[in-house]
């Protein structure tokens, strides 16, 4: 008994900092419908500015007030003003991905603002941090401890308080449901919404200043890791009810301090289970607990209201257009193969191999998340996967690296249908969160082991030989990943066209009318999963192959949510913006390596702000541009049509008959 | 005499619910509800709002599980299958609250219905380049759109749709399923009366066709009368008559109930 | 169109005016220059097929969508511009079409986020009672979340929220839709009575019948443009004109590929010139 109280105070401060940023994510849930991922970044940022400013020498009050009580609401109120408020009516995906490019994008903003030298030491807010204050029944209470109990008694307490007096929580969870609504009954829901954003945000910074010095350094991946408990703290609250979110992130607190007692140290399992443990909790949730699943969520009735999503099938263009983009397809794939093979330097024919490879990977995401519209965060697990099978395979049985490349997407697709096959009740964010869940376990527990990744020091992938042909050198192995692009693509391609295809179109539009037509949409969950793993195995495999050694490190579940932004930002819904995505992923990557060291982020930067614009264009920003490029030539042909002959009119030259699409004028479209 | 009467005999009941009950917390939505549709009848399920008429469909879909009793198709119960094998049995529904399938044009749900309703799709054949809709899918989608009204709309997204184009979508694709049950949740609203009155034709066609089964949920009496010959009336969860359209409105309890007649 | 503001005198113009109101909605929808007004006090209903428009004008006037050209006032001041919360505190309530309650607040949380705001803390428990009193099904589930509640028990909701509070202008759109007769029976009672406590009605509708004996003067809406006001008699005349048969009705909707030209030939001719003498 004595031994378990000892291995549970020193979780009190992490259980207090869980409960604190929960209750914030919980908050911005209820008023703004976002789950934001980004709040660990937000917490690293305050708790950079505290360090940054105490060191340089501020006393700790100010520091505490410029870094927390300024800097945290700042944030988010600009992230509510130009971001988040736009999202609100939005579907689930489209308020995933801008908070993970913020996710991705705060931390290397703070990094090349603040130098990427390592912070030691933490300073504390206030107390000693590991001076002994006082005995409690005979155990020691140190400073850490004190300080984070009060601050979150005080900051708690003082919310219910103003829940009570101003019906604050009620406009709240109005607004969640329908901001049109809302403003009907004469509230501002802009307001309500900023209001919460302003106040989470606050909790944020005070979780992060309060968390910092529980470690010796100051790194990003800590905050990742409390967002992640947070995440965990706010499903036992059930998304919505404040108290028992609290109560969950004390406990997920204590529980992991107590666990990493208990096991035996220096293992893979105690010390990839403690940072692990708050999203088995929190995927045991959801799968278990039918009342946690967030998949079921309320549309909001005057949805309507809204211009209708730009449609999936290109619009018909002018004969000519449509004619001319294709050429131009045509060349500039064209003169991306003649080049990558002649006059490219070795290094950049690498890069551009290496974007081919990466689009196989990003194919699984079209599928999975452009398609059927499932949010999968763990691809690169997939991936992952299928990389370490073919490593294995080659190093114990000889097998080649092609043969190893089927099995590895076998077996990824195996471990796809083990995931999604609990999860197949689950939707839309919930679903997310779970396969964040399986990324990290799979990271943390799985990966390092021998038989699996082999931890730090990987596993050798070789390159490929079939028969007398080598693809050992930089242009053949160009080929072959043109090749299995090739193969995938077309295998995307046809499923989309298909009835596989069409059906996942309809999961996507209305599960329940899904259902109700004959449709199985359990088993439609498991196999688009399987299907995706199976892709994202195959790519993974490839990316070995390429590399040549790859380790757990390649296929962090960081990476995963890197996958998720950069696809959905250069196009998710078709073939193509898979094959942009990739291509513009490695060669920025390449860019960007010739840069100073401070530098070295600017990628996460240019993705994670790129992210934003997916509030505006589902479609991706190619796609978007490609429409707007388009649009003007056949504004362009129509002009010359009608300047060549008096009586030219653009119907004639080929538009589809009664196929309206988005970019027709609006004054030309009588509604039906 | 043992003469087999081929036409008079009682059609056999296709769909049917049996002592079902259902409570949602404290409040009876349900209560004993036993009530059969056979082949080629129409039916309309009226009452006041909360009488429960949508609960019902739900149970009969399985898109909720009563608390008692049990739901029959040709005699055979069919409680635990999931919604979706209900569906391909031959039950096809709309809902009240519409559950279009966003992103995708009239045509395209049509399409994918009657692909579903085939059965042959499989993912060997879509890999093959076998799956793109085959010419006499869309001939027969063509004529759904057609026999609905949806033919100028048909390839708009449906989330530019009014909502009484929506309802017609929500027609066309469970017609398209070829179903030998409809269910329709309040087909009417939002439409209006040349809207209605294609309807009308439609459910009277499809019922003399195809000798469909028609069970509606709907408020405009005047067009139930011109659709259904038995009309039964849910009130507060319990059913308080059954039988011809005149004779069940003539009844006191209905006439208090729905009609706010004394 | 001109001889309402002829015969009301410059002050009393209107409670609700539209000057030449056109809005874009997405490509598919719009509202081509639609101008008519609704006295204090007075009863307007709002009729026309489908897509014609009417819950696009009710969206205008309340906030909800932008109009992109011409003016709204509401009680003397320019609204067009204004967000739907602060037209909604000015005095004038929409209740939306379709399901229009929160599903995930209970029935009296529904009630007392709107009377809060309308009526300040203190008045909450008065309006509330009239609420309950005007549908006493809503206080039997007053705990109940609104999104278990049946289709027709989320209108009264819906409709309780807006006629317990007198507001200066309340607009409904398809009131009746998806309740039983004897709960429509209620509804326009209900309407009857908060009009004769002097709040003016704006009612979208697309059965005319029960509209028609309600209303003082109907504005007829076709493909977004207003094609007659005027009494409700001239309406009910004009109704079977409007109204194509089942046959053809194909061709009188057109499709968004129909040219522009079909619709300005049905808002100029046939029907433009019933407008005209109305009033």
């Amino acid at each position: 008994m004595s031994q378990l109280v000892t291995y549970a105070l020193p979780g009190i401060p992490y259980g207090c900092v869980f409960a604190l940023m929960a209750v914030g994510l919980v908050l911005t849930y209820k008023a703004s419908g976002v789950f934001n991922l980004a709040f660990g970044a937000q917490a690293y940022l305050s708790a950079m500015v505290f360090y940054v400013a105490v060191h340089a020498g501020w006393p700790k009050w100010a520091a505490f007030v410029v870094a927390v009580v300024v800097l945290g609401p700042l944030v988010g109120l600009v992230l509510d003003r130009l971001l988040f408020r736009f999202t609100r009516t939005a579907p689930p995906l489209v308020r995933l991905v801008p908070a993970l490019g913020l996710l991705i994008a705060i931390p290397s903003i703070t990094q090349m603002i603040f130098g990427i030298e390592p912070k030691l030491g933490p300073p504390a807010v206030f107390l000693n941090p590991n001076m002994i204050y006082f005995r409690f029944a005979g155990f020691p209470v140190d400073g850490n401890e004190i300080a984070t109990t009060v601050a979150t008694v005080v900051v708690v307490g003082g919310l219910a308080l103003l829940f009570r007096s101003s019906g604050l929580g009620l406009r709240m969870r109005a607004v969640v449901e329908s901001p049109r609504m809302t403003e009907l009954a004469g509230i501002d829901a802009d307001r309500v919404g900023a209001f919460a954003w302003i106040l989470s945000s606050f909790f944020a910074g005070l979780a992060g200043v309060l968390l910092a010095p529980l470690y010796a350094q100051l790194s990003a991946s800590n905050f990742t890791d409390l967002l992640v408990a947070a995440i965990a703290a706010a499903a036992i609250g059930g998304f919505s009810s404040l108290s028992l979110t609290l109560a969950g992130g004390i406990g997920l607190g204590l529980a992991q301090e107590i666990l990493s007692g208990y096991l035996p140290s220096g293992t893979i399992l105690s010390s990839g289970l403690r940072p692990a443990l708050p999203f088995i909790v929190l995927a045991v949730l959801l799968v278990v607990v039918p009342r946690f699943r967030l998949g079921g969520e309320v549309s909001d009735p005057l949805a309507a209201c809204d211009p209708p999503a730009p449609s999936l099938d290109p619009p018909p263009r002018i004969a000519v257009v449509s004619r001319g983009a294709r050429i131009f397809a045509i060349a500039v794939a064209g003169a991306l193969v003649g080049s990558a093979l002649s006059w490219v330097s070795g290094n950049w024919l690498f890069t551009i191999t290496q974007g081919l490879v990466f689009a196989v990977i990003f194919l699984s995401i079209t599928l999975l998340t452009g398609m059927s519209g499932q949010i999968s965060l763990c691809q690169a697990t997939f991936a992952g996967v299928g990389a370490f099978a073919a490593g294995q395979l080659a190093s114990h049985f000889g097998m080649s690296v092609l043969g190893g490349m089927v099995i590895g997407g076998l077996l990824a697709s195996a471990v796809g249908i083990l995931v999604a096959y609990p999860a197949r009740r689950l939707g839309g964010i919930a679903l997310g969160l779970v396969t964040l869940a399986f990324a990290l376990l799979m990271d943390n527990v799985i990966f390092p082991y021998s038989w699996a990744g082999n931890g730090a020091s990987g596993l050798v992938v070789p390159r490929p030989r079939l028969g007398p042909i080598s693809f050992g050198g930089g242009g053949a192995f160009f080929w072959l990943a043109l090749f299995v692009l090739g193969v995938a693509g077309g295998a995307v391609w046809l499923i989309r066209s298909g009835t596989t295809g069409q059906e996942l179109a309809a999961m996507r539009g209305s599960e329940v009318a899904a259902a109700t037509i004959g449709i199985d949409v359990r088993r439609l969950r498991v196999v688009a999963f399987a299907l995706s793993a199976a892709i994202a195995g195959v790519g993974g495999a490839l990316y070995g192959s390429l590399q040549q050694t790859v380790s757990p490190n390649d296929f962090a579940y960081e990476l995963s949510l890197v996958f998720v932004v950069v696809v959905a930002t250069v196009g998710v819904r078709t073939v193509s913006g898979a094959i942009e995505a990739g291509l513009a992923f490695t060669v920025l990557q390449q860019i960007i390596t010739s840069l100073p060291t401070r530098y070295g982020s600017l990628l996460a930067v240019v993705f994670g702000l790129a992210a934003l614009s997916y509030v505006r264009h589902p479609e991706g920003v190619v796609a978007y541009g490609k429409r707007v490029v388009l649009d003007m030539a056949e504004k362009l042909v129509v002009a010359l049509e009608r300047g060549g002959s008096s009586h030219g009119s653009a119907t004639g030259s080929g538009r589809d008959d009664g196929t309206a699409t988005g970019t027709m004028e609006p004054d030309l479209a009588v509604g039906p | 005499m043992s003469v087999i009467e081929p036409a008079t005999v009682q059609a056999p009941t296709l769909l049917e619910a049996r002592g079902i009950s259902k409570h949602f917390g404290g409040i009876v939505a349900l209560t004993e509800i036993s009530l059969g549709v056979s082949q080629g009848e129409a039916m309309a399920l009226v009452g006041p709002n909360g009488a429960g008429k949508t609960t019902l469909f739900n149970c009969l879909l399985g898109l909720l599980r009563p608390d008692t009793g049990s739901v029959l198709f040709r005699g055979e119960r069919i409680d635990r299958l999931p919604t979706f094998r209900r569906g391909r049995l031959g039950i096809g529904r709309t809902f009240q609250r519409l559950e279009l399938f966003t992103g995708m044009t009239p045509r395209q749900h049509m399409l994918v219905t009657e692909r579903v309703h085939r059965g042959d799709g499989r993912l060997w054949k879509d890999l093959l380049g076998m799956g793109r809709p085959r010419p006499e899918e869309r001939a027969k989608v063509a004529e759904v759109l057609d026999l609905v009204g949806l033919a100028d709309v048909a390839d708009v997204p449906v989330e530019a749709l009014s909502l009484g184009h929506g309802r017609l979508v929500e027609l066309g694709r469970a017609l398209s399923g070829e179903p030998c049950v409809l269910m329709l949740d309040e087909p009417s609203s939002g439409l209006d009366d040349a809207e209605t009155r294609l309807l009308v034709d439609v459910l009277n066609r499809v019922r003399s066709e195809r000798g469909t089964a028609i069970v509606l949920v709907e408020h405009d009496l005047a067009m139930v009368a011109k659709v259904v010959d038995r009309l039964v009336v849910l009130d507060l969860g319990r059913l308080i008559a059954d039988g011809p359209v005149e004779q069940t409105l003539a009844e006191p309890a209905v006439r208090s109930a729905y009609l706010g007649l004394s | 169109m001109n001889a309402s503001r002829a015969q009301a005198g410059p002050e009393l113009a209107g409670l609700l005016v539209l000057e030449h109101v056109s809005a874009v909605y997405g490509p598919y929808r719009a509202l081509f220059d639609v101008s008519f007004t609704v006295p204090a006090g007075s009863a307007v209903a709002l009729v026309g097929s489908n897509g014609a428009g009417k819950s696009t004008v009710a969206r205008v006037v309340s906030g909800l969508v932008k109009a992109s050209g011409g003016r709204v006032l509401f009680a003397g001041r320019d609204i067009t511009r204004w967000p739907a919360w602060r037209v909604a505190r000015a005095g004038l309530s929409h209740a939306p079409e379709g399901r229009s309650v929160f599903a995930t607040l209970s029935v009296e949380e529904n009630l007392v986020l709107t009377f809060r705001q309308a009526v300040g803390r203190r008045g909450v428990a008065d309006a509330l009672e009239r609420a309950y009193q005007a549908f006493p099904r809503l206080q039997e589930r007053h705990k109940q979340l609104a999104g278990t509640l049946s289709g027709g028990e989320q209108r009264m909701l819906s409709l309780a929220k807006v006629l317990a509070v007198p507001q200066k202008l309340l607009v409904v759109d398809e009131l009746s839709l998806g309740l039983a007769p004897v709960v429509v029976d209620e509804v326009f009672g209900a309407l009857q009575a908060i009009r004769a406590n002097g709040t003016a009605l704006l009612v979208v509708e697309q059965h005319m019948d029960r509209v028609l004996a309600l209303a003082d003067r109907v504005v007829v809406l076709s493909k977004g443009r207003v094609v007659y006001t005027g009494s409700p008699e001239g309406a009910a005349a004009l109704a079977t004109t409007l109204v194509p048969p089942a046959g053809d009705d194909g061709t009188s909707r057109g499709g968004p590929g129909a040219d522009a030209g079909d619709a300005g030939e049905l808002g100029s001719s046939g029907l433009g010139e019933v407008s005209s003498p109305s009033v």
